[in-house]
């Protein structure tokens, strides 16, 4: 599995915000660096399908070689996780990763509790998502996001709401998981210790390398 | 070479029909009523017997004795009830917004909305009559009186009763459109630097907020102007007789056996349809007029600071006399019902039964089975509607559509009396008049715009990355509105329903037109009983009015706490 970006460009009323090209191959997380409003958050929307219509997309964006750039977002497989964990309030933890299950899965169930094992949440699939704290909400989140099957991971500032102990955790918990599925993981954040943890290469939003 | 890639908007698919049919439902029978009462006005109405042109029913309208005191009872009604509860309502607002006491009394008038107008209005009826509880508390004291006094306090010729009862029931509407329109002016830090500049708070927000809030608020003021001029219900109940007010008095001639008499409502309607839009363009003039005036009182530079001493009790007292004249009412409603005899001035009948509840325990059965019936079925049209207009805007991501906003309205701003005599002979000669399905989708013209209100700020303020999350998790827009959108909003629907609901059991002139008289409802029956002056049964039925749409209330609010008990994240 690959996440190829080929000559991304993204305007707003004809300026350009971001401009560039990327190879992530399986297993690695390229990261993106920048201030925030630099356009970031805007890359990620537009590579999962859901740029507002005031921007321009063009360039293409290739999953495993093939083009996903006309696709709608429930069609590219592309899972994201962003900063809030935005648990659906209304389900319960087990309903939140069920929800995720494509409907051909055998043994849902038995699928969720080993999802909530892998991540130290045994027994919480009952639980109100309001009740968990910071670290297990990302936990949670990241298995939603990985019961749905996707073929790359999207990171959008996802550890910033934690203190620094939690953070390096989670940050080590989220990374060894997309290893071991082989997933290209794009890590959007302005923070160089997410970054260094990250451990490959990392660019700006205008496609060139930063140093840390 | 580029691609050309899809972005977060999406095709409609099949929701893109929900606003054109949302157009139809509510311009249609706006327009076709119009229309059904324009032609007859000037004679022709082939079904009625009218096959020319003919300046007849104008004649007919002319030749009525009361027409120049009924013309006057409607533009001084209209016009004193909007400007009295609009100036209460800001001067509430100035005077105390951003306080514990604010919050107090938004949280006491807002239960008021689901209120049926004629409820309200027969609550202060029995308020204010010779033999009400005020006189009651007085006498024999202080007046002297040791029986009710004779003079006219309800239903008297100048109107006053009938502008009482629109004010006390408008300023909660005014009020929850201003709260609603606060929150998109930035109000609370303008009225604060106003403030670091040394005003007084009453002055401060009328010069640095206000302007901004009333153009936010300006189609509910007309809403409350148009509705203010022509009403029916509160007329009958509170308003002169001898004339009555236009409005009531073309409902009489539409409800004489002898159809030729249709004519001439006919001919009033259009009178009174001409008379608002007469009246709005007067109201344009004074908002500039206010505007130019307003712009030199703000840039004069008086801080107004004395002015707090006296205005901020003074919207307190106001606000207090408004909220308590409408639950004193509803608390007499309640004892007059249940009374045995209760002989001037006690302030508590000697004895209480429950005589005229059994006695009236079938018709009452019946009407509230009609009455849910019908505003069931109208209020999950309106929310089937409402929610499909509101997707399609989300999935191809445009900014809301100002013109279907603003048409939103028109049921509101057209006045009921000058098209639903115009519907009533459509439905008439398609021979649907009188069935309780075409009652309905009557009700549904001014449930819709209820709803479509009451749902559409907690819509578009819904996260919209939780459908992102529920894409990228596999999830196609179908299962995202079903499965993740409305489960979320159950509270904003229940709430949109329970509005919608109360709207269409307030409804008394589209039920008693278009029902042709046969269609029995809370609302028609007791309206009704107003000429009757018999208390304990008005009471009996007024009280019922009332608790059908405040259990609905009260269920919309007690259901998501008690579905989502366990989940906190679903707390308001």
């Amino acid at each position: 599995m690959t996440l190829e970006l080929d000559r991304i460009t993204i305007a707003r009323d004809g300026a350009p915000l971001v401009s560039l090209s990327a190879r992530i191959e399986p297993g690695q997380v390229l990261t993106l660096m920048g201030p925030s409003g630099c356009g970031k958050s805007t890359l990620l929307a537009a590579i999962i399908g859901a740029l507002p219509p005031v921007f321009a997309l063009s360039g293409r964006i290739l999953l495993e070689g093939r083009d996903v750039t006309a696709l709608p977002i429930e069609h590219r497989r592309i899972g994201i996780l962003f900063q809030e964990a935005t648990l659906f309030p209304h389900l319960s933890v087990a309903g939140n990763l069920a929800f995720a299950q494509p409907r051909r899965t055998p043994d849902r169930g038995a699928r969720i509790d080993e999802a909530l094992a892998e991540a130290g949440l045994e027994g919480f699939g009952p639980r109100d998502p309001a009740t968990l704290s910071g670290g297990q909400r990302a936990r949670v989140a990241l298995m939603r996001t990985l019961l749905a099957e996707p073929r790359a991971l999207l990171l959008d500032e996802p550890f910033s709401g934690l203190d620094t102990d939690r953070r390096a955790r989670i940050r080590d918990f989220v990374f060894q998981r997309a290893r071991e599925r082989g997933l290209p993981v794009l890590l959007v954040t302005h923070d160089a210790e997410d970054a260094r943890a990250a451990g490959g290469h990392v660019l700006g939003v205008d496609g060139l390398e930063t140093d840390l | 070479m580029p691609v050309r890639a899809t972005t977060g908007a999406r095709p409609p698919g099949a929701v893109a029909l929900f606003p054109p049919l949302t157009v139809l439902l509510l311009a249609g029978p706006v327009l076709a009523g119009v229309a059904g009462v324009l032609l007859p006005a000037f004679g022709f109405m082939p079904a009625l017997g009218g096959h020319a042109l003919s300046l007849d029913p104008w004649r007919a309208l002319w030749a009525w004795p009361g027409l120049a005191a009924a013309v006057r009872l409607s533009v001084v009604t209209g016009l004193a009830a909007t400007a009295i509860s609009l100036a209460i309502t800001l001067l509430i607002v100035a005077a105390w917004h951003g306080t514990r006491s604010f919050a107090l009394v938004t949280r006491a008038l807002s239960p008021l909305l689901s209120l049926p107008h004629a409820a309200a209005a027969f609550g202060l009826a029995f308020l204010i009559a010779p033999s009400g509880w005020i006189a009651r508390a007085l006498s024999p004291w202080a007046t002297g009186w040791d029986r009710p006094p004779d003079f006219l306090s309800v239903n008297d010729p100048a109107g006053l009763a009938l502008i009482a009862g629109l004010v006390i029931k408008e300023i909660p509407f005014l009020l929850l459109m201003t709260l609603a329109a606060l929150g998109q002016v930035d109000a609370t830090r303008s009225a604060l630097v106003a403030r670091t500049m040394g005003y007084g708070r009453v002055s401060g927000w009328m010069k640095a907020v206000a302007p901004r809030v009333y153009a936010q608020i300006r189609l509910p003021v007309f809403a409350v102007l148009a509705y203010s001029m022509s009403v029916v219900d509160v007329a009958l109940i509170l308003g002169p007789t001898r004339p009555p007010t236009l409005a009531v008095q073309i409902v009489d001639w539409m409800n004489r056996p002898d159809l030729s008499h249709r004519f001439t409502a006919a001919a009033g309607a259009a009178l009174q349809l001409a008379l608002v839009v007469g009246i709005l363009a007067l109201w344009f003039a004074g908002e500039r007029l206010a505007g130019a005036l307003g712009r030199c009182w703000a840039t004069g530079g008086a801080r107004g600071r004395r002015l707090d001493p006296v205005l901020r009790p003074l919207a307190l007292v106001l606000a207090g006399i408004s909220a308590g004249a409408v639950f004193l009412g509803l608390a007499g409603l309640a004892i007059w019902s249940v009374a045995g005899m209760w002989r001037f001035p006690d302030l508590i009948p000697e004895s209480f039964s429950l005589r005229h509840w059994q006695g009236q325990a079938r018709g009452l059965g019946a009407a509230v089975q009609v009455t849910a019936l019908i505003g069931v079925a109208s209020t999950l049209a309106a929310l089937v509607l409402a929610v499909g207009c509101l997707e399609r805007e989300f999935r191809i991501r445009r900014p809301t559509d100002r013109r279907l906003s603003a048409l939103i309205y028109l049921p509101l701003i057209v006045p009921q009396v000058a098209f639903l005599p115009g519907l009533t002979t459509l439905a008439l000669v398609a021979g649907v008049g009188g069935t309780v399905a075409a009652v309905a989708v009557a009700h549904l013209v001014f449930v819709l715009p209820y709803v479509f209100l009451a749902l559409s700020d907690p819509w578009r303020a819904w996260d919209t990355r939780c459908a992102t999350v529920g894409h990228s998790l596999g999830a196609g827009p179908n299962r995202v509105l079903w499965a993740i959108r409305l489960p979320m909003l159950t509270r904003a629907l229940l709430i949109a329903a329970a509005v919608g609901f109360a709207t269409s059991v307030a409804q008394y002139l589209p039920t008693l037109l278009v029902g042709a008289g046969r269609v029995a409802t809370l609302t028609t029956e007791a309206v009704a009983l107003a000429a009757s002056g018999n208390r304990r049964l008005i009471g009996v039925w007024a009280v019922m009015q009332m608790a059908l749409p405040f259990t609905v209330f009260a269920l919309a609010l007690g259901l998501p706490a008690l579905i989502f008990a366990r989940r906190r994240g679903m707390a308001p």
